[in-house]
């Protein structure tokens, strides 16, 4: 007997014709979409020929200035994806009342809603915050580059390798229906059989992969690398931040794999962790999963936290207030963030005094927050302060994010949390601290160090329009749902009953549109910029009249960043530098010893995401045979021994006279 | 740091200004932060086998009416895979001094045995999981179950690797002896092969010791 279908199985596993969702037309719309743009830009890249110039200056680079900005691109291409979603939920919503079904059905909005949470957390807001620290933390510290260049570069290709597989999901078979974090039972093999759960696990796995290795990157550079002179109570705040977010990162992370590792088996293997039968604990998950995800929200902030008090002190044109006491917030906060989880399910039987000391802890971390709001404030007083781009967002961050952390502190007494879970407060609220205060202080980001890595300023027109559309959008799109959440309105509804409460819906979508603005006026303002970067140069490498040593080199820096190491004596390393004459060496140049570059990691990341396919739609071929290739593409890999080179003395030379010649220009102009 | 500051130069004024550069090229030698970057890592491993302990702590005792630690444990077996394991550590570090010693050849010898008892740990750890799921005790059967076999398995494929890694590096021993590069490797290794002792320590009293009084 020859039975086709257990060859096809044999083959394609899961994966049948069915598998494609052609009887969505807006998922066929869009691939058409992405379809012709893609293809665009294939062609253009084709008929330019730079797909060369690409892999060899940009896919197999380990310099951690390129490999910085190809974060910040994933993070907005996938800030466009992540806001396409959110716009449909509003849509839906605003839509969705007096018998109206809206335009999406269940299956469709709640793989959305998933979607929208776990690319903005995973997809767009830690590559961002991981491409900002790549960028600045070695030239803050006046280092070459990061400790383990070759990894830093296999950490963003396996980042890109889980954003690969959550867009892949779009098209082929589905994302899970469970919400972001995937509970189970819900997110059991006898709740959801089909694919789209596995896809969330194998995406978050391999770009978990990609995180946790930058993590010990980045702890490593910060420890092993300060130039000569930089104690560590003379490291630039954001460098404080960003030491204590990746020490977050080795510590939460690890928790994640793990838990996630326990689902994926008992959905292939049927084990009993989490299953309602056999022993099996929900719960467990729950408490597992809040580990990693409460300490995760800090890893987030406290980088944004360190942006806004580079900015704050340059633009006040003072030294920050209080830097002592920020250093010992930042640390208290990353100690604190590992004893709150459990107030993400207060309402889960726990008990009146595991309530009461989570909410007790929850509440003391206000303090230490409280405690950098009022010295961003005190640096701020008496300043002589700029209004550009960077400093509006910093102040629009600060009456944000007190308002957030007001509602947040709300939903840490246990008893009004029993009535605003789970409800439009809760969305409300950490929407408006992730905006509010992640997204602000990456807008900041972006603005205050663009000349820094490109050698031209982004218009100020186009970015304030975005400003105000994004301060704005914010506030009308989410003050209707802390009212609505007050009301009882609770979370991921798809359909309303009440018609009274469709006006607060309707706002709140008009408040996305104007956030669509915002975000359409940032993408002009870049290409504005670019157009225009003749008029918007900058060439003397310290745009904004600077403190830390990152202005202290030219923009774009070179690939050595500091010709000669610096030596440090301040906090405001470059502050003091220029108040104290120093000159810029103009000879005796040396050779310079370099990492070489390398494509085993963009392999690597590859060869997991074909694992990862595999293992989502049980090919179990394919699964062996790119196991296989992984482990001899890694062995391989370690027997290249020749790994590093010399910048010639004499190209440094050519370099540096280069930017003796623009630095003396700017003189004469 | 005050005899490389003495190479440095400031501004024009030498002696009186502040130094802001090293004119001396300072090397970080080759894997300076290497140790400290796989101490990192190990932590973050630790922290996945403290989650598994944690997971048999809570469900371990859920046999949903299958059988318990005291119905399947078989500790002399037990005992002798564990003195596996404490064996290969012994011989790992006799690996290292000779190593130090920089001669290839005892080196490789004792890599090759500590390789050895690995494999007779796995073996045995093995020979242990045939039987169970034999006896009907599979990771299915009962939360207790699903939690003992991947806390267990989840050291033995660290083990595993441990071999694959450490043949990895007995050929590359082999090809260009002990360089610098090759002892740092080697170093790794060794955190990575005593770490994973350590945390049997932890799989032995925990889960067949306690399990043994429950």
């Amino acid at each position: 007997m020859f039975d086709l279908s257990v060859v096809t199985k044999a083959i394609f596993g899961r994966l049948s014709l069915e598998s494609f969702p052609i009887h969505e037309p807006i998922l066929i719309v869009t691939f058409i979409a992405v379809l012709l743009g893609g293809g665009a830009l294939v062609a253009g890249l084709t008929y330019f020929r730079l797909w060369g110039y690409l892999w060899r200056e940009w896919f197999t680079t380990v310099d951690h200035k390129r490999i910085g900005i190809m974060y910040m691109i994933l993070g907005l291409i996938m800030l466009l994806r992540g806001f396409a979603d959110a716009i449909m939920m509003r849509l839906q919503q605003a839509m969705a009342f007096g018998g109206s079904e809206g335009y999406l059905n269940a299956h469709h909005y709640d793989q959305i809603f998933t979607a929208h949470g776990v690319i903005m957390i995973f997809f767009v807001a830690m590559p961002m915050v991981t491409g900002l620290m790549n960028y600045i933390v070695p030239l803050q510290i006046g280092a070459r580059d990061v400790s383990f260049p070759f990894l830093n570069n296999f950490s963003f290709w396996m980042t890109a390798g889980g954003a690969v597989l959550v867009m892949m999901s779009l098209f082929v078979g589905e994302f899970a229906r469970t919400g972001w974090l995937a509970y189970p039972p819900l997110s059991g093999i006898g709740y959801s059989p089909d694919v789209g759960v596995d896809y969330y696990i194998w995406a978050l796995q391999v770009a978990g992969v990609g995180t946790l290795l930058s993590g010990v990157n980045l702890v490593c550079t910060i420890v092993k690398m300060r130039a000569p002179g930089m104690t560590m109570m003379k490291m630039p705040v954001f460098t404080w931040t960003s030491l204590c977010t990746n020490v977050l990162i080795v510590a939460a992370f690890p928790v994640l794999t793990a838990v996630l590792v326990l689902l994926s088996l008992d959905r292939y293997v049927g084990t009993n962790f989490f299953t309602n039968d056999l022993g099996g604990s929900p719960m467990m998950y729950v408490n597992l999963i809040w580990i990693w995800g409460h300490p995760e929200v800090y890893i987030l902030i406290l980088p944004a936290f360190g942006i806004f008090s580079e900015v704050t002190s340059t633009f006040s044109g003072k030294k920050l207030f209080g830097y002592t006491s920020m250093v010992y917030a930042t640390v208290v906060i990353t100690i604190l963030s590992y004893l709150v989880w459990l107030h993400h399910f207060f309402t889960m039987g726990s008990g009146a005094s595991v309530n009461s000391f989570f909410g007790i802890t929850t509440m003391i971390i206000s303090i230490p927050t409280g405690a950098k709001i009022f010295n961003w404030l005190f640096t701020m007083y008496r300043g002589r302060i700029r209004f550009e781009l960077p400093m509006m967002w910093t102040v629009a961050f600060m009456l944000t994010f007190v308002i957030g952390g007001m509602t947040g502190v709300l939903l840490a007494v246990p008893p009004a949390d029993f009535v605003l879970h789970n409800s439009l407060f809760l969305i409300a609220h950490f929407h408006n601290v992730i905006i509010g205060g992640v997204l602000f202080g990456l807008f900041a980001g972006i603005v205050y160090w663009w000349p820094k890595a490109f050698g031209f300023r982004l218009d100020p027109f186009w970015g304030k329009l975005s400003f105000w559309f994004w301060v704005i959008g914010f506030y009308v799109a989410f003050m209707p749902l802390y009212v609505l959440g007050l009301m009882g309105v609770t979370r991921r509804l798809r359909v309303f009953e009440d018609p009274s409460l469709q006006i607060w819906f309707q706002v709140a979508a008009v408040g996305a549109f104007l956030i669509f603005l915002g975000i359409a006026a940032f993408l002009i303002q870049i290409a504005v910029s670019v157009l225009r970067r003749n008029e918007l140069r900058e060439t003397s490498g310290d745009p904004w009249d600077g403190r830390t040593l990152e202005w202290a080199t030219s923009s774009p820096p070179p690939d050595y960043n500091f010709a000669f190491t610096p030596v440090i004596h301040d906090n405001d390393a470059w502050w003091d530098m220029k108040k104290r004459g120093y000159l810029r060496p103009q000879d005796g140049f040396k050779a310079i010893h370099m990492p070489s570059n390398t494509g085993a990691g963009i392999i690597l990341a590859g060869l997991s995401v074909v694992l990862a396919f595999a293992l989502i739609w049980y090919i179990w071929w394919l699964a062996a045979v790119s196991f296989i290739g992984l482990l001899v593409v890694a062995i391989g890999h370690t027997f290249n021994y020749s790994r590093d080179f010399y910048i010639p003395a004499a190209e440094v030379v050519r370099t540096e006279n280069e930017r003796t010649r623009l630095l003396s220009g700017q003189v004469k102009a | 740091m005050t005899t490389t500051m003495t190479t440095a130069h400031g501004t024009a004024q030498a002696g009186q200004a502040p130094v802001f550069y090293m004119v001396d090229e300072h090397e970080h030698p080759e894997g300076h932060s290497t140790l400290l970057g796989f101490w990192i890592y190990l932590m973050s491993d630790c922290l996945i086998f403290a989650v598994l302990f944690a997971t048999y702590g809570v469900l371990g005792g859920n046999y949903a009416a299958g059988p318990s630690p005291k119905d399947l444990f078989d500790l002399p077996l037990v005992a002798l895979n564990t003195s596996m394991l404490l064996l290969s550590s012994i011989t790992y570090g006799f690996a290292m001094l000779t190593m130090e010693k920089g001669r290839i050849g005892p080196t490789q010898g004792w890599l090759a045995i500590t390789g050895l008892f690995g494999l007779a740990f796995l073996g045995i750890e093995l020979y242990e999981f045939a039987h169970l799921i034999h006896e009907g005790a599979t990771p299915q059967r009962s939360a207790f179950l699903s939690s003992f076999f991947t806390l267990v398995g989840t050291h033995g494929l660290h083990v595993t690797f441990g071999i694959v890694w450490l043949v990895t590096l007995m050929v590359q021993v082999s090809k260009r002896g002990l360089t610098v590069a090759n002892r740092r490797r080697l170093m790794c290794l060794s955190m990575f092969w005593h770490f994973l002792d350590v945390v049997w320590i932890g799989v032995f009293t925990f889960v067949y010791l306690m399990g043994m009084l429950r």
